[in-house]
């Protein structure tokens, strides 16, 4: 390089170079999804995955004029593999969204590892009541729900009916505690017995023995994944589903009603969110999950995973695609202003939706199908949840 | 009074399920000296071929026989394949290489039948109710797993106790050396104890399929109970086996059911609110700890 002009060549050569590579990198929307694809519970992280694909394929694959690209983490169920995973995503891969998150104690490691490192987080399931709570962050985003909000909906109609005597049982962990607080704070009858199983219990015909015992007007449980499926099933085997009226949140849906079909008949359980819920953004997503899915019904991890693909969406558009002004995505993203599966819905001051609880009821579906849920009231319009007030965050 | 009644068969019933479990593990480990950490897959393989074949024949009991005979061919592969290398090696490449089974079976269903727990149900002829006496009702299925589970062990007695076979598997759990120098074949006796054993925890998974989860990873929820069942009874013996595996269904029924209400009489109620259910899954544990303290060796250790 004794020539001045090669010299100068180099020089503008490596300049550019230096140049275009942030530019470059900025020209791809990179989102981090954080799931469970491992292991029994994988089945939730495999509806969520499929739900925000259909939704990238409605979006074009495009947010805001950018390319989008997706890396998918698997958290095995656990809090230091979720913190790890983030860690990666947000080192290794510079996303500049984290979403996703199935389990509210790998919640607790993720988000503040993401709104720490500054980078902008959009929950689609867990609601440690924390993050709504006291820990809330401008960064931190959910298009699920606070734990609490659904039991408490459920706790809500059971007053509402006038229902007493109640048999709750649900597994010793936090988010079983949690659920049975949430339903404490609206039902105010008398509660004959709290029963606490083991984590993963797979037998549970001793409890149902101690149950039929006691004989109580209703029951209410908080069984999720396998857990409800052998519950359900023991239920109905014990001839106890005649019997005492099962009222449940989070332990018949669409993963678990193809594995128990009729044990599952007649059960009541209450979401802001069902298949049939009749608004165009629901009956697109539905409709054409079952077409891309061989006819199988998304379930709500689904529908939710999708909507956080859409809010993250309508802040890309709402900045024109310029990643760098997060001030800017934050508000947009304060408006929810995006077709929600769940029809129009606000946003608290904590960053949770402000919205309505339905209660649903399994039904006989068409001829040789599984039972389908169907909503059959509205519980709660609008309904904030208990924690946003203990949350310091000023608009 | 009833409510005890029913408890005490409710945990024979449990204890019958983990005997069924526990007979094969405590099988391999006694005389082959090999940690199945895979045997729990093996419970798993029986569930979804029982379902399988139930729903594609039509027969609940030509579906329990064809997912007996697969779950007999799937051990003795998976001993020809895998396990014949490791008899030698140490127990932790024992638990290493049984772990990555675990993985490789639950990944295999995963493929054939998806992660999603399938559908699995009784016969009508199954359902419903037995009248014991008075208001005193049982599932009639839990009283048939019962009645099938005490067959199988009195059946394993006769085949350990009364047989050549037995007496191979007895010999060759008390000194394998010696039994090879006799003159037998002493893999073949493996491979069939292997795939026996495979046989009696399929057996358990396709009994479980009906009333339990039929999902990937379903094995290993119970494998650690069955474990605990092994040491309690003594490792190697199939009378300690079932022993163990009625003490452990018993005090864990029990423990669930009247542990809470009992503390509430001795401590506070809110106090025993929180502490019954944290007692009640502990219940088993304490007691290994107990066996373990006073017989080392466990109740009825095989000798050796």
């Amino acid at each position: 390089m004794r020539n001045p002009i090669q010299k100068a060549l180099a020089a503008a050569l490596t300049a550019s170079l230096f140049a275009a590579g942030p530019a470059l990198a900025q020209q791809k929307v990179k989102i981090g999804f954080i799931t469970t694809l491992s292991g029994p519970q994988g089945v939730i992280g495999n509806d969520m995955r499929n739900s925000v694909e259909l939704a990238l394929d409605h979006l074009g694959r495009k947010m805001g004029g950018l390319p989008v690209e997706v890396i998918y983490g698997d958290d095995q169920v656990k809090p230091d593999v979720g913190k790890q995973v983030a860690d990666e995503m947000l080192k290794k891969h510079q996303v500049n969204f984290v979403s996703g998150v199935i389990w509210s104690n790998v919640m607790l490691a993720v988000a503040p590892t993401v709104t720490g490192a500054g980078t902008l987080m959009v929950g689609t399931n867990a609601g440690p009541n924390q993050l709504a709570g006291k820990d809330c962050n401008e960064r931190y985003f959910t298009t699920s729900w606070q734990n609490d909000q659904t039991p408490e909906a459920m706790g809500k109609y059971m007053q509402d009916a006038g229902l007493n005597d109640v048999y709750v049982m649900a597994p010793n962990y936090a988010a079983g505690k949690d659920m049975v607080n949430g339903f404490k704070r609206y039902f105010k009858g008398r509660i004959v017995d709290e029963v606490y199983t083991r984590l993963g219990q797979t037998d549970y015909q001793a409890e149902l023995s101690q149950l039929r015992a006691k004989n109580p007007k209703a029951v209410f449980v908080f069984y999720p994944g396998g857990m409800g499926i052998s519950f359900l099933r023991q239920y109905s085997e014990a001839g106890l589903r005649g019997q005492f009226p099962l009222y449940s949140v989070y332990t018949v849906d669409e993963l678990s009603i193809p594995a128990v079909k009729h044990a599952a008949l007649g059960q009541l359980e209450t979401r802001y969110w069902s298949p049939d819920l009749k608004n165009p953004a629901n009956q697109k997503f539905v409709g054409d999950y079952q077409k891309k899915h061989g006819g199988r019904l998304p379930s709500f991890y689904g529908a939710q995973s999708y909507d956080g693909i859409m809010l993250i969406d309508s802040a890309v558009r709402a900045v024109k695609g310029n990643l760098a002004d997060q001030k800017g995505m934050i508000a947009a993203m304060r408006k929810a202003d995006f077709a929600s599966t769940r029809g129009k819905f606000s946003y608290n001051v904590n960053h949770h939706p402000i919205q309505n609880f339905y209660l649903l009821k399994a039904v006989a579906g068409p001829a040789g199908k599984d039972p389908v849920m169907e909503i059959q009231k509205a519980v709660f319009t609008g309904h904030k949840d208990s924690f946003y007030k203990e949350c310091p965050m000023k608009w | 009074m009833i409510l005890i009644l029913e408890q005490i068969l409710n945990g024979l019933q449990l204890g019958v399920m983990l005997f069924l479990m526990a007979a094969g593990l405590t099988l391999v480990f006694g005389i082959m000296n090999l940690v199945n950490l895979a045997h729990g897959a093996l419970y798993m393989v029986g569930a979804y071929l029982a379902t399988y074949f139930f729903q594609a024949t039509g027969s609940f009991v030509l579906g329990v026989a064809l997912a007996l005979a697969g779950t007999l061919l799937v051990g003795i592969v998976t001993e020809l394949v895998a396990l014949r290398t490791l008899y030698e090696r140490d127990h932790l490449d024992q638990v290493l290489a049984t772990f990555g089974l675990i993985l490789i079976f639950n990944e295999l269903v995963a493929m054939l039948w998806g992660r999603a727990a399938i559908y699995s149900s009784l016969p009508a002829y199954l359902q419903g109710h037995v009248e014991i006496a008075g208001s005193f009702r049982y599932p009639l299925y839990r009283l048939l797993i019962i009645f099938v589970g005490l067959a199988v062990a009195a059946g394993l007695w006769y085949v350990v106790v009364r047989t050549r076979l037995g007496m191979l598997i007895r010999a060759g759990a008390s000194n394998r050396t010696m039994v090879a120098a006799l003159g037998i074949n002493i893999r073949l006796l493996y491979t069939m104890v292997f795939g026996f054993g495979a046989a009696l925890a399929g057996l358990a998974g396709i009994m479980a399929g009906p009333i339990y989860a039929v999902q990937p990873g379903m094995g290993e929820l119970v494998l650690i109970q069955v474990f605990v069942v092994i040491v309690i009874g003594g490792i190697g013996s199939i009378r300690g086996a079932l022993v163990g595996a009625v003490i452990v269904g018993v005090v864990d029924t029990l423990g669930r059911a009247f542990l809470k209400p009992f503390l509430a009489t001795v401590i506070t109620p809110t106090a025993a609110e929180n502490a019954g259910p944290a007692l009640a899954s502990m219940l088993i544990y304490l007691l290994m700890a107990v066996v373990l303290a006073l017989r080392p060796e466990g109740l009825f250790p095989s000798r050796g």
